[in-house]
């Protein structure tokens, strides 16, 4: 039959709080500074996935940051300018993403029983429990069992 | 569990005042963020400290009298009171930033936004932060020793002072570098750590790597494999030099985010493969060859289409001494074309040397322009009209494309100085 699924993934919390929204789910990971612009929320870099695509008020599902220095800076900017993901979901901690999820302010999870990235899927509704490292999936569209 | 030093509690009890305490408080949401377990002493922070673009200037601008306390309490400390910025408590370094001091209208900078850099030089220096002003701070001072633990962003600086120094950092953040500078404090995490510092992929290179070029393509590729992790190099190459590994390890950190690497043979804690690896064992191993050198060269010249190029860019990361010799020479008794420009970036301390060997006149009696403080990527600025640039590194050919929208082409030193000089683009790839 046909349902819609509910999933709960078991983590450790990097940034407590709680906060839901719609998932954008990357498995390459994300660039920080002269990949994004902050100030419109959108990824930038030429040969990434998400090009073009906006991360305001996503909860932000990927393999973790790459590239510049300035990632916690251009994640921090994008909280100002009111264009930062709502949570962060991710698997590889560094200190690039530890510090700009601090700076974000959102809620953040990491170290899961099972990996993310193969349950969620863009446009799931997920709803992050920093505090208790818990990420419950509401699967978009119905899955057979 | 983070556990914290009395000294540390003292600073986060505000015992040793309101900025220092925000700056633990920070370190602390960080240390517990990243699962670290104590903080390590630092005595070397390079960072950005109390810099803004325009958007955060123009943010903070009604946040207090004084918007650079605010700039620094708000975005350096994440703090959400505004606190009195006390000198640096530790020996701290200001990387690239701001504009060239004597050729910023060259760069398109207006004088309002020029006297903005000067007034946050000036606050830097004011809190006893060194004005390097360059990405390439192991050429210009600030040289660490092995095992010095150091808190300092800049991805290619971070990636050299790990891998070529032997010194331990992780890549620092502004705020988390800011906040080092109140404390002398950084997670004990990551790289400060031994046992994080084995390699973990096997890169086996099957092809003479010899040039700078060759050396910024074979990073490329090493950072589009492991991103993240710890690539162990052996094989067949020429020994790099300190301009190969500058620009090797650029590379490596753009296209992933690789913060150390080994060579075999070549950096301090590869003596041996078996040393680079350590306890662990490779997770992964990778072949780099002909073909995979062909595709990182057309991925690096993936935006390059028209032949007519309007602007050259070298330095990047900024230029050493022998790479201003060598354009010096590649130039001598030539002149840029008058369809072109060609921009030089390095550091303030380099030019001086670069002036009183006669290589800024040679440069400039090219048509060249060389420029300190920053570069085409991290100030946005290009000559007027550009459409299409020419690179020498795989890290600005990486990021100028995606940050102005213009087309790249990649090559050597002396094709790029060649399209400088004829106006075009006339390079074949390195293996025809």
């Amino acid at each position: 039959m046909a349902v819609t699924a509910t999933i709960v993934l078991r983590g450790r919390k990097v940034v407590g709080g709680r906060a839901e929204g719609e998932a954008l789910v990357t498995r390459q990971t994300i660039p920080g500074w002269g990949g994004v612009n902050p100030v419109q929320g959108v990824i930038t870099e030429t040969q990434h996935e998400l090009r073009g695509v906006s991360f305001k008020d996503k909860v932000l599902v990927c393999r973790g940051a790459k590239g510049s220095s300035g990632w916690s800076a251009m994640y921090h900017t994008a909280r100002l300018a009111g264009t930062a993901p709502r949570a962060l979901v991710f698997n590889e901690m560094t200190t690039k993403i530890a510090l700009g999820a601090v700076v974000m302010r959102i809620p953040s999870v990491t170290d899961f029983d099972r990996d993310p990235l193969d349950i969620i899927d863009t446009g799931d509704w997920v709803i992050v429990d920093g505090d208790r490292g818990l990420v419950e999936v509401v699967k978009r569209t119905a899955t057979q069992i | 569990m983070l556990i914290l030093t009395d000294g540390e509690k003292r600073m986060l009890d505000g015992r040793d005042g309101k900025a220092r305490r925000k700056a633990m408080q920070l370190l602390v949401r960080y240390a517990e963020a990243l699962g670290a377990e104590r903080f390590v002493d630092t005595r070397n922070v390079a960072g950005v400290p109390g810099s803004a673009n325009p958007f955060l200037q123009n943010y903070y601008k009604d946040k207090s009298r004084d918007g650079l306390d605010a700039i620094f309490s708000h975005f350096d400390l994440d703090s959400d009171e505004l606190v009195d910025v006390p000198p640096a408590l530790v020996p701290t370094f200001h990387l690239q930033g701001g504009a060239d001091p004597t050729a910023w209208q060259t760069l398109g900078v207006k004088v309002d936004v020029f006297r903005n850099h000067q007034e946050r030089e000036a606050f830097a220096a004011q809190h006893d932060v060194g004005i390097l002003k360059t990405c390439t701070p192991y050429l210009a001072g600030n040289v660490p020793a092995k095992g010095e633990h150091l808190a300092w962003m800049e991805s290619s600086a971070v990636i050299y002072a790990n891998s070529v120094l032997g010194a331990r950092t992780n890549t620092e953040g502004r705020e988390s570098t800011s906040a080092a500078m109140l404390t002398g404090k950084i997670p004990d995490w990551g790289l400060h750590r031994t046992e994080h510092r084995f390699g973990t992929h096997r890169i086996d290179v099957e092809l003479d790597v010899s040039s700078v070029m060759d050396w910024g393509m074979l990073g490329y590729f090493v950072g589009d494999m492991v991103q993240e992790r710890i690539p162990v190099l052996q094989g067949r190459f020429t020994r790099p030099d300190i301009v190969r590994l500058k620009h090797f390890g650029a590379a490596a950190s753009s296209s992933g985010g690789v913060e150390m690497y080994h060579i075999v043979g070549v950096t301090p804690e590869a003596e041996t493969l078996e040393t680079a690896f350590g306890p662990k064992h490779p997770l992964e191993v990778f072949q780099y060859g002909r073909d995979e050198q062909r595709r990182v060269y057309d991925r690096l010249n993936t935006t390059g289409v028209d032949a007519a190029v309007d602007f050259v860019m070298l330095g990047c990361p900024h230029a050493a001494i022998e790479q201003l010799r060598e354009a010096a020479q590649l130039l001598d008794g030539k002149k840029v074309s008058g369809n072109c420009h060609l921009w030089i970036f390095t550091s303030r301390a380099v030019k001086s040397q670069a002036h009183d060997e006669g290589i800024t006149k040679t440069l400039g009696d090219a048509g060249a322009v060389l420029l300190t403080d920053t570069c085409s990527a991290f100030a946005q600025a290009v000559p007027p009209g550009t459409k299409v640039v020419a690179l020498d590194s795989a890290k600005q050919a990486h990021y100028l494309p995606a940050i102005l929208g213009v087309q790249a082409w990649f090559g050597t030193t002396r094709d790029c100085i060649n399209a400088a000089v004829t106006g075009r683009w006339s390079a074949d790839p390195p293996w025809q």
